[in-house]
């Protein structure tokens, strides 16, 4: 029987991450992920792992660039600034096909910014983030079990499509503390035969993202390009209330988890709103959003930013129904009564009934 | 009749490097180093276990010539990479081939913390003194009045500062085990480099610590100079700046 434990968000994705058996860590530290960091270096030690404070954000990624090279399981976590800093190495991953697990606890920006919860970095995630047309698949979790299984789930993935996956959290869903099913890990390793392990019995091998003949580097990138197609079939969302709703509301992270809430106010007082929670934010869950563009009346996006997400809900829904928007900037958390009072604005602006 | 005389091979090429021509300028010594690398490969039995991190330079394309596992690192960032390769294979030889544009400049916090960790590693430094594949820029290696196209009046103390001597500076670092810089503009600064090369592959084999070997080289065409005139460069005015030597040997003895 699973272990049921009350553990941080963080935490989860520290031990979601070892029950994958990933078993090589390397990060700096920045708020609101410390937790992660800190129990890798206390858990690994006695895994016989490595755990590693590199110099710098930009250094612990390429560390991981280098271990997973060898075909080991390694992450690295951090948040905004820090993925920031991440970015070239991540395009580096995707260039030379190289898996890896990296793990964005956001926090709000620009610039420094601050420590509270943040959607600022949905496009720093899912348009690629570094230089170079590539894409991440990128897992939002609203809750600490979420942050434990989608953990496992990004290695999974990661080798699956030899492809960088990134986890997107923020200071919520870092930090809240609740219960966690601690699940066992029953995936077979897959074969690697990619992996650089030494020209052993055959010539070496290269991992590398350059490509200077001509029409090689066109080919990489359709190569590449039929990949991310490829990835569309990982689509992952929540629907809550949504059968017969004429206002659905769609939101990732901690404001879907907020607003799980907020649709439990309006349905006591009589209203046919539904919730629709991408869990994967890369690949974008289109067929979802389309299918309730025109069963609903009304779609809005909530978001703690000033609008990002909502450029793919309206890019998904195609004009079938109107899209509207709450934006909430960084600097406090947005209860459930504050956002079913904002969802009512446009229940009414819609002529919902 | 007269008997048909022995031959005897006494040259080849290393097993480890490719039969594949260099895309290397005439006269530049990238490819001596790189033979010279191989040679120890060769020598150590390492073909098989040598992991190795390309950097971004004029041997970027090192994957091209050595017959080993090799990935390829960001701009400066080889030592990251090398730090990750030991730590999930400690039993493979891990090396790193970085150039002065590579190391010196955008890679110098890689490679202080890979030294001062004492990672398992083998870093093999080609200083030219210019930033080689990029056309012949500024580097901060070049020397004092050196002319390039970032330096068109000569490299300047009081806008760039010296030259970095990094050898000396990270023999100043706890976890350098081995650190020296030679040269192979001549036969018997060759032969140093070869046994330089050959401690610092015994240093990492034998898990002493953090090895590094620095390469004065030349760049005939940056320095718009004959191959003669750029690798009689490296032996005067290089050397004369960048000493050549054995800076650290920690297990000497």
């Amino acid at each position: 029987m699973a272990r049921r434990v009350l553990i941080k968000g963080n935490e989860a994705i520290a031990m979601g991450a070892i029950e994958a058996g990933c078993r090589f860590y390397f990060g700096y530290p920045i708020t609101p992920q410390n937790e992660i960091p800190e129990y890798m270096s206390m858990a690994m030690p006695k895994l016989g792992g490595t755990f590693l404070q590199a110099e710098s954000e930009v250094a612990s990624i390429n560390m991981l660039l280098g271990a997973a090279a060898t075909g080991a399981r390694v992450m690295t976590s951090s948040s905004s600034p820090g993925i920031s800093l991440k970015q070239e190495g991540i395009s580096y991953l995707a260039g030379s096909q190289i898996p890896g697990v990296i793990v964005n606890m956001s926090r709000s920006g620009p610039g420094l910014g601050g420590i509270h919860p943040s959607q600022g970095d949905y496009f720093q995630s899912t348009r690629g983030g570094g230089h170079g047309d590539y894409r991440t698949l990128v897992l939002a979790p609203s809750t600490a079990q979420e942050n434990y299984d989608l953990t496992m789930l990004a290695f999974d993935l990661a080798e699956k499509y030899r492809n960088p996956v990134m986890i997107l959290g923020d200071a919520l869903i870092g930090q809240i503390k609740e219960p966690v099913e601690l699940k066992s890990y029953r995936k077979k390793p897959q074969d690697k035969p990619w992996a650089l392990t030494g020209a052993k019995g055959r010539h070496g091998q290269i991992l590398k993202s350059l490509f200077l003949a001509d029409g090689e580097l066109t080919d990489h990138n359709w190569m590449l390009a039929k990949k991310y197609k490829s990835m569309e079939k990982e689509v992952r969302f929540e629907t809550y209330r949504a059968e017969d709703a004429q206002l659905m509301l769609v939101a990732f992270g901690s404001v879907g988890r907020i607003l799980k809430t907020s649709v439990d106010i309006l349905r006591e007082k009589g209203k046919a709103v539904g919730l629709l929670r991408p869990i994967t934010v890369y690949p974008f869950p289109k067929q979802a959003v389309r299918q309730a563009a025109e069963e609903a009346k009304a779609l809005m996006v909530m978001e703690l930013n000033t609008g990002q997400m909502v450029e793919d809900v309206k890019l998904a829904a195609e004009c079938a129904c109107p899209v509207d928007f709450y934006g909430r900037p960084p600097g406090s958390i947005p209860t459930p009564d504050e956002l079913a009072k904002e969802a009512m604005k446009v229940w009414r602006k819609r002529g919902l009934k | 009749m007269s008997a048909k005389p022995k031959l005897k091979q006494v040259f080849d090429r290393p097993k480890s490097l490719k039969d594949v021509p260099y895309h290397y300028c005439p006269g530049c010594h990238h490819g001596l180093i790189h033979r010279l690398v191989a040679e120890q490969i060769d020598a150590f039995g390492l073909q098989e276990s040598t992991l190795a991190a390309a950097s971004v330079g004029c041997s970027v394309l090192l994957y091209d010539y050595f017959d080993v596992d090799i990935v390829e690192s960001p701009h400066g960032r080889a030592a990251a990479v090398a730090t990750g390769l030991k730590r999930a294979k400690p039993d493979s030889f891990v090396f790193t081939y970085q150039g002065d544009g590579d190391l010196a400049a955008i890679g110098t916090a890689e490679i202080v913390h890979a030294a001062n960790r004492g990672e398992k590693i083998t870093v093999i430094f080609v200083n030219n003194a210019v930033f080689g594949m990029t056309g012949g820029q500024m580097a901060p290696t070049t020397l004092e009045g050196q002319v390039t196209t970032t330096s068109p009046y000569g490299r300047s103390a009081a806008e760039a500062g010296l030259p970095i001597r990094v050898c000396e500076m990270l023999s100043t670092l706890e976890g350098t085990a081995f650190a020296a810089r030679v040269a192979v503009d001549n036969i018997k600064n060759l032969k140093k480099a070869k046994a330089a090369l050959k401690r610092a592959f015994t240093y990492q084999t034998k898990g002493w610590g953090f090895s590094f070997v620095e390469f004065l080289s030349s760049c005939p065409t940056n320095w718009k100079m004959t191959p003669e005139e750029a690798n009689a460069r490296v032996g005067k005015e290089m050397a004369d700046y960048f000493p050549l030597g054995v800076y650290k040997d920690v297990r000497a003895n």
